[in-house]
């Protein structure tokens, strides 16, 4: 096949007056290519490439919502920006309360979905689907408006710490108290994205082979170890990809915190978003845009850790 | 990958068995009763837990404020109300709130389905200069965050004068990447026979486009709608950013400034606002669920 179509353009190009067809050919089929291109390369220059680009000049630039009549006239102020968010104690808290909400809730959400996908895949033989939907289900509702219900179920009386007290535990103030308002985010977001893990990584173990798997019971191996030394490895793409994915969404949290603490108490859910965010509010654009970079940085540093620690070995 | 594979080394014994995809249906090793009883009840109880603040959410909206801020809080409601319903549908301006999101996911949707399909066509079947660079741009800026690109994107919105308009809602996500990368995998899985078949027979590229491609495309543009509806419905912060005065606020962004503002303890009011930013996008996924869990699957594994 690959024979027949490498041959075709030479074939064309030594009949009379070839090389002129092929060329007007060719030329033409670029036209039409770009004809329906188009509506996609306009919007896409106009509202990703621009702004992405210019987000990174202005970036450099002391840029303010005051600058907006007229753009061009901005000062360039070098790397100041970048320097003055690292000595920005608000900023520093953001990045390591973002770092904190990464750490612990992609591993979290990730164990949670590889267990449920798990047990769905081997465990049990009906009612699939409707587990399925069940698990899924938060992860198709808006953040906003399951902000607002966990908001009012982890109230210091609230639902949750009702059914802590029933085994004897005495929940905090979740939301108000600094150092429990962000394992309730990251309970919030494990909740809303396991679905997802649980799903890509049932797609996942349908491609591990059962016949490995039975030649390895059949060695002796058992349930755990054909867990740890089968599944797991041939997991490793599947968990690449889930963890882009979920590093995608989980370093850019905002509307948790926008909800249900304003990034409070004492900072302790401000997340760069949300500082993006306010900075963009303060007409600070320059500002803005450099905290959106770092951000950026991070997402593109996070998956290439990723892509290093799951990479498939040989 | 096997395709390079096969010719060359056709050596490996073992090789020929695992190509066929019957031994994947054959059965697990069974398990114990006991055992299996077991992942029932634990999978029972987790999906109880996870579906709790959806219940919660549909009981609470019909209790009365009084009720709400009882302590211990009560589960099945005592006095059943519709007051925290009537309450968006009177003082607030629900109506305009879901028109909004209505009209800005339909022709996100639309338009994504049009725009990324068209692209998509071009990138995966035709030949053209710059091919690769577009390509590459797409797979590039398929992981670029929302908040990356907001504050010059806001600066050119109100360049053009969008500020509080259903364009500046719709256009930025008419180019998303996802949908140029599904559709070009998808398209290019559709056999060049096909098309070649139908140049010989003169048909015009749009012809061949819109005749062809597009009927075969069912299954990717069910999955890229739904892609599309979701995050346009639930979308947050340009909406959040770009809406500024109320009448073109959409649902997620009415329900978080009610919810922040001096109305924050309203739970009854609040909770109702939930019910109606969920409900819709609940039902269709009940309805549609196949091609939701899908649309994951797809995007993940191509």
């Amino acid at each position: 096949m690959t024979v027949l179509t490498r041959a075709r353009p030479t074939g064309t190009a030594h009949r009379p007056g070839g090389p002129g067809l092929a060329a007007r050919r060719r030329r033409r089929t670029t036209v039409v290519a770009y004809a329906f291109a188009l509506p996609f390369l306009l919007s896409f220059a106009i509202f990703m490439v621009f702004p992405l680009l210019s987000s990174f000049v202005m970036s450099f630039t002391d840029f303010r919502s005051t600058d907006i009549p007229n753009p061009l006239a901005v000062g360039f102020v070098g790397v100041e920006q970048f320097t003055a968010l690292f000595q920005n104690p608000q900023f520093v808290r953001a990045l390591l309360n973002t770092v904190y909400f990464v750490v612990v809730g992609i591993p979290l959400t990730m164990i949670c979905g590889l267990a449920l996908a798990i047990a769905l895949n081997n465990g049990i033989t009906r009612f699939r689907t409707a587990f399925r939907v069940g698990f899924y289900a938060p992860v198709v509702t808006s953040i906003v408006a399951v902000a607002v219900v966990w908001r009012f179920i982890l109230q210091p009386d609230g639902l949750l710490n009702v059914v802590l007290g029933w085994v004897g535990i005495q929940g905090p103030d979740w939301l108000n108290d600094p150092r429990w308002a962000m394992p309730a985010m990251i309970l919030l977001a494990v909740w809303r994205n396991m679905g997802t893990l649980m799903i890509i990584f049932l797609a996942g173990l349908q491609s591990v082979p059962t016949d490995v798997l039975e030649a390895a019971q059949v060695d002796g191996a058992g349930a755990w170890k054909r867990f740890t030394r089968i599944t797991l490895p041939l997991l490793r793409p599947t968990m690449l990809l889930g963890g882009v994915l979920l590093s995608v969404g989980f370093l850019q949290f905002f509307e948790e915190p926008f909800v249900m603490t304003k990034g409070g108490p004492l900072d302790s859910t401000l997340s760069i978003s949300y500082f993006t965010y306010n900075q963009f509010g303060f007409g600070n654009y320059g500002t803005a845009s450099a905290a959106s970079y770092v951000l950026f940085v991070a997402i593109a540093l996070l998956s290439l850790v990723q892509f290093r620690t799951f990479r498939q070995k040989g | 990958m096997t395709v390079t594979d096969a010719p060359t080394t056709p050596t490996s014994p073992s090789r020929p068995a695992s190509p066929s995809p019957a031994p994947r249906r054959t059965r697990r090793p069974r398990r114990g009763l006991g055992a299996r009883a077991v992942v029932y009840v634990l999978l029972t109880g987790a999906v109880v837990v996870t579906l709790v603040p959806f219940v919660w959410m549909y009981l609470g909206s019909v209790k009365t404020q009084q009720e709400l801020l009882r302590r211990p809080p009560t589960w099945w409601p005592e006095t059943f109300t519709w007051e925290n319903f009537t309450a968006w549908f009177g003082r607030l301006d629900i109506a305009t709130y879901f028109v909004n999101s209505v009209v800005v996911a339909l022709f996100t949707v639309l338009g994504t389905l049009l725009f990324c399909s068209m692209v998509g066509y071009a990138l995966a079947k035709l030949e053209f200069a710059g091919k690769r660079i577009v390509f590459a741009l797409v797979l590039v800026t398929l992981m670029v965050p929302g908040v990356v690109t907001f504050v010059p994107l806001f600066v050119v919105v109100s360049k053009l004068g969008l500020v509080s308009t259903y364009a500046a809602l719709i256009l930025p996500f008419l180019a998303g990447p996802l949908g140029v990368f599904l559709m070009r995998q998808f398209i290019q899985e559709i056999p060049d026979a096909l098309l070649e078949a139908a140049r010989i027979d003169g048909a015009s590229e749009v012809r061949i486009f819109a005749g062809i491609i597009m009927p075969l495309c069912g299954p990717a543009l069910a999955t890229l709608a739904i892609l599309t509806f979701l995050g346009s419905w639930n979308n947050f912060l340009w909406p959040l950013v770009v809406a500024q005065s109320e009448d073109m606020y959409t649902l997620p962004v009415a329900l978080s400034l009610y919810s922040v503002g001096q109305n924050s303890t309203s739970y009854g009011v609040l909770l109702a606002g939930s019910v109606l930013v969920i409900t819709p996008v609940l039902l269709l996924f009940v309805a549609l669920q196949r091609y939701f869990t899908q649309g994951i699957a797809v995007t993940g594994i191509k």
